[in-house]
């Protein structure tokens, strides 16, 4: 705060203009985004400058108060229920804050623009067209901010996108990554768990509290998913993950996810594909992983299997029809559990 | 009326084949000129090549469109006011939001920008008899209209209009998956819709590029008319495009190939990139007219020079370069594309809109601001399109985009961006240029309140959509679970939504009320800048009998104010003046 004022007050009066002194304001308020040029005669003006100061301590201070309290501030977003997702949860927090600061001071420059110089007179004011050092000034500062917001997306990116290699890699507990093959159709969404033989289908049924089939995983651990479609495009969507990603028809797109603690999360198609878009729900219960152990060997004793469920991608009802719940096959079990919103 | 000063650069009403005349007073009221104009009435607009009569048509037709597509957004917005609202079934709601935004996007915000306002202002602003190509010029509406009924129809043919979204994402827009003959008719009205656009980006270029007045040197183009010229060259690169996507989705449907199908060997993601690859472009095609009209209103109102005009141009020139470049980042969550390539072009996007936000601000900054409507609506335009840009900085970074992306996060966004652009600063422009082109003035009370329902209306109908897309809602459903708590927030946006279209009711009055009674407008109303405050209004056949001398980008200014005229060039005589005071405006209010 001290180096915006101070830095206000010494140099929004400098002669900048050729063509007039009337553009004071606008240097000295960007200028809080780059405190580095110079310095000239800090004793003209003073009053106003430091009246404006104040005002830019103010629209520049309130949100950095605000942001104070809280390292992430959430602007109505989740902090995320996995690592990715807490990751991008980041990276959104810092950019809303980047956000509010730089769209409050343009927000106050244009309404202080505005009502300071409402027409009061008939005198024709100066006929100004230009001023290059603070062209060149709001030209190269935006730069900057976004070389900055783009180095910190590139981060957080690569976190998000980051793939264990299946076969090769354990887990803290010893355990082979989770890997999942997750089929959106229309209108419905079939999970395999390839390594441990279990399969999971469930398709909307049209009642106020279904919540599609259920993904079961264990808390802690990394779960590779493989998302797929044959039909139309789908889009796989968590708001508690921070994350969706589209199921396409021809592309197979593979994430992991680390769910940091147990409960269940609510899921949707986003991707609109169809009639019953709107219903397309799933969810994923995160438990413990000898729950998950437990909660495994019991669906394959159950016959919730690859091959004991409507198995495999090519299994999946064509497009456009619709089956009732009972057609959807034996492991309807699973699908229909109740919500549980239990928290970790 | 005698011509005071000598003005070697005046072009004698001899020279463009006029009669006579000195001064643009003398011809108030007389459309004639000696011409022979041809048949009136419904003949005459039939048969018009005009680009005042074609910009007129575009602009009535254009906003048809828009209150059609304006009734069918309060209809989704009353589907979404509870949770299990079954005003319209699964199917109509589907259909709704496909021609919601069609109608917006393809029909009313970018024919409204360069088939009405630019159609009307651009050969005016350059000091042109007419377009280059006026029955070209005729072709594009004739086309546009056509293409206007043949989208609409679809709502008459037997499974409804197209309901696949506005995008027609393959495969979902396949025979098998919307079988109807709508989702044909959508498809043949964007053809139409298309080659329109296209004749008309080829008229403005031509337009621009040749049919300048002597003076009239490409740096003291008006911005308004800049931006055309740029848009119009997006035009060129974009359309045909979505013309070919649109020729291939159709010899999917109907004859047999695979291009978009994973069966036959085709690719679904190739539509994406198609679509997109105009689609973005389409964004700014839709934005930079819009810009421009507010460039072109700010400094009128705050009697001052346009802050930054290279500026201006060359960020218009920056934004559309770029604009070619960024059309992945609506596919940043398919998997398939660099994400950093098309993450960092459209991050460089918010530097030159800063540009010219700066430049705005300038523009007004130490000026004399008055606030009729015109300038209320751009005032509004700057407030709600900052938003929109801040989001969409946010928007560019792709994890960001992973937690948003279809969700109402996103339809938040570009309702700002785009209600920003098309609609403020477009009615901006409206009641900026109708005193131009009927000859009568809009009533400024029924305008403010006009700008303050819809303004107010905006922030209460579109805010909660951020909230409700960061709490997960996504976009496109007909109906959502209870428990999922965005009962509130839909009620809040709701009720947005109807003081929005609650507002317009100032609008149509206003219009019947500068009808039944008119004030004549005159020639320049405003104290206007442009070249086309400098001719009667509306403007005699061929727009001018005879122009100022063009030493700036704001002509008729210079003219009425020659002690405050813009000297450029001169770096040491900035503040030069002629010797005598400022002439009484032409045709301003003294």
């Amino acid at each position: 705060m001290a180096t915006a004022l101070t830095w206000v007050d010494v140099t929004a009066h400098r002669p900048l203009l050729s063509t007039s002194n009337y553009m004071p304001s606008p240097a000295s308020v960007i200028a809080v985004n780059a405190p580095s040029t110079d310095s000239t005669d800090p004793s003209q003006h003073r009053v106003s400058g430091m009246r404006r100061g104040w005002i830019t301590a103010l629209i520049v201070g309130a949100p950095l108060v605000l942001a104070g309290c809280n390292a992430y501030p959430s602007y109505g977003a989740d902090p995320g229920a996995t690592k990715q997702g807490n990751d991008t949860f980041k990276l959104y927090s810092g950019m809303m804050t980047t956000g509010i600061v730089i769209g409050g001071l343009v927000a106050v420059l244009i309404l202080w623009t505005v009502v300071r110089y409402r027409r009061r007179s008939d005198e024709m004011p100066k006929q100004f067209h230009e001023n290059l050092p603070i062209e060149i000034l709001y030209t190269a500062v935006p730069v900057i901010i976004v070389g900055v917001l783009f180095f910190f997306t590139v981060l957080t990116e690569n976190n998000v996108d980051a793939t264990q290699p299946v076969n090769a890699s354990v887990t803290s507990t010893g355990r082979p990554v989770v890997d999942i093959t997750v089929t959106a159709f229309q209108w419905g969404w079939r999970f395999d768990y390839t390594g441990l033989n279990v399969g999971v289908v469930g398709e909307t049924t049209n009642g106020p509290n279904n919540h599609g089939p259920q993904m079961v995983v264990p808390a802690g651990e990394t779960i590779q998913i493989t998302l797929v479609s044959n039909d139309t495009i789908h889009g796989f969507y968590l708001r508690d993950f921070n994350f969706s990603r589209y199921a396409q028809p021809g592309v197979t797109n593979i994430f992991d996810l680390n769910v940091l603690h147990t409960g269940t999360y609510d899921g949707q198609c986003t991707q609109f594909c169809g009639l019953y878009h709107s219903e397309m729900l799933f969810s994923i219960r995160s438990v413990t992983p000898s729950a998950f152990d437990t909660w495994a060997s019991a669906e394959v004793t159950a016959g919730h299997t690859l091959q004991g469920s409507p198995s495999g991608v090519s299994n999946i009802p064509a497009p456009n029809t619709r089956t009732t719940p009972a057609d959807a096959g034996s492991s309807v079990a699973s699908s229909a559990t109740p919500k549980q919103k239990a928290s970790a | 009326m005698t011509t005071t000063i000598e003005r070697p650069e005046v072009i004698t009403p001899e020279e463009l084949g006029g009669p006579d005349g000195h001064h643009p007073d003398a011809h108030r009221g007389d459309a004639d000129h000696g011409h022979h104009e041809g048949p009136s009435g419904i003949v005459n607009w039939l048969t018009s090549t005009d680009h005042k009569v074609i910009g007129k048509s575009y602009m009535i037709t254009s906003l048809v469109t828009f209150f059609l597509a304006g009734i069918m957004a309060v209809v989704i917005r009353a589907q979404l006011l509870d949770p299990h609202t079954s005003l319209v079934s699964y199917q109509t709601y589907n259909e709704l939001f496909t021609m919601h935004g069609s109608l917006m996007l393809y029909l009313f915000a970018g024919p409204f920008a360069f088939g009405g306002l630019a159609n009307y202002i651009v050969p005016l602003q350059v000091g042109a008899p007419d377009m280059a190509f006026p029955r070209l010029n005729a072709l594009s509406y004739w086309l546009y209209l056509g293409g206007v009924i043949t989208m609409l129809s679809g709502f008459l043919v037997a499974g409804g209009a197209a309901s696949f979204g506005w995008v027609a994402y393959a495969p979902l827009s396949n025979a098998t998956n919307s079988p109807g003959a709508g989702s044909d008719l959508w498809l043949m009205a964007l053809a139409l819709t298309g080659f329109s656009a296209i004749f008309t980006g080829v008229n403005l270029v031509a337009t621009i590029l040749y049919l300048r007045a002597p003076g009239m040197t490409m740096f003291r183009v008006p911005v308004f008319s800049w931006n055309m010229l740029v848009t119009a060259i997006l035009i060129l690169i974009a359309f045909p495009v979505l013309f070919a996507a649109v020729v291939l989705l159709f010899c999917d449907r109907h004859f047999g190939t695979h291009i978009f199908s994973v069966q036959g060997g085709g690719s679904p993601i190739l539509w994406q990139h198609l679509f997109w690859f105009f689609g973005h472009p389409e964004v700014y095609i839709l934005a930079l007219p819009y810009f421009g009209m507010v460039t072109d209103i700010l400094p009128v109102f705050s009697r001052k020079p346009v802050f930054g005009y290279k500026g201006m141009v060359f960020a218009t020139m920056s934004i559309a370069a770029l604009s070619t470049g960024v059309w992945a980042h609506h596919m940043f969550t398919t998997g398939v594309v660099l994400l950093p390539f098309f993450s960092l072009l459209s991050y460089l996007i918010a530097v030159p809109t800063g540009i010219k936000f700066f430049n705005w601000i300038g523009t007004m900054w130490g000026g004399q601001l008055s606030f009729q409507t015109p300038m209320m609506f751009s005032i509004g335009f700057l407030l709600i399109f900052l938003v929109g840009g801040v989001t969409g900085v946010l928007l560019a970074s792709p994890p960001v985009d992973f937690m948003t992306h279809d969700t109402y996060f996103v339809v938040a966004h570009f309702h700002n961006v785009l209600i920003g652009t098309a609609v403020f600063a477009g009615f901006a422009g409206f009641y900026f240029w109708y005193p131009k082109m009927f000859g009568r003035m809009l009533r400024e009370g029924l305008g403010k309140l006009h700008f303050w329902f819809l303004f107010v209306g905006f922030w209460v109908a579109f805010m909660p959509q951020y909230l409700l897309g960061l709490h997960g809602m996504p976009r496109r459903v007909a109906s959502y679970a209870p428990d999922t708590g965005w009962t509130t927030l839909n009620v809040i946006s709701t009720l947005g939504s109807y003081i929005i279209a609650f507002s317009f009711l100032f609008f149509l009055v206003n219009l019947v009320v500068s009808w039944r009674k008119p004030v004549p407008a005159g020639p320049n109303p405003w104290d206007g800048h442009g070249l086309e405050w400098f001719t009667s209004s509306p403007p005699p056949h061929h727009n001018y009998t005879h122009l100022p001398p063009i030493r700036s980008e704001r002509p008729t200014w210079d003219y009425n104010h020659p002690e405050h005229r813009t000297v450029v060039h001169k770096p040491k005589d900035k503040k030069s003046t002629s010797p005598q005071g400022d002439k009484q405006a032409v045709g301003a209010p003294s």
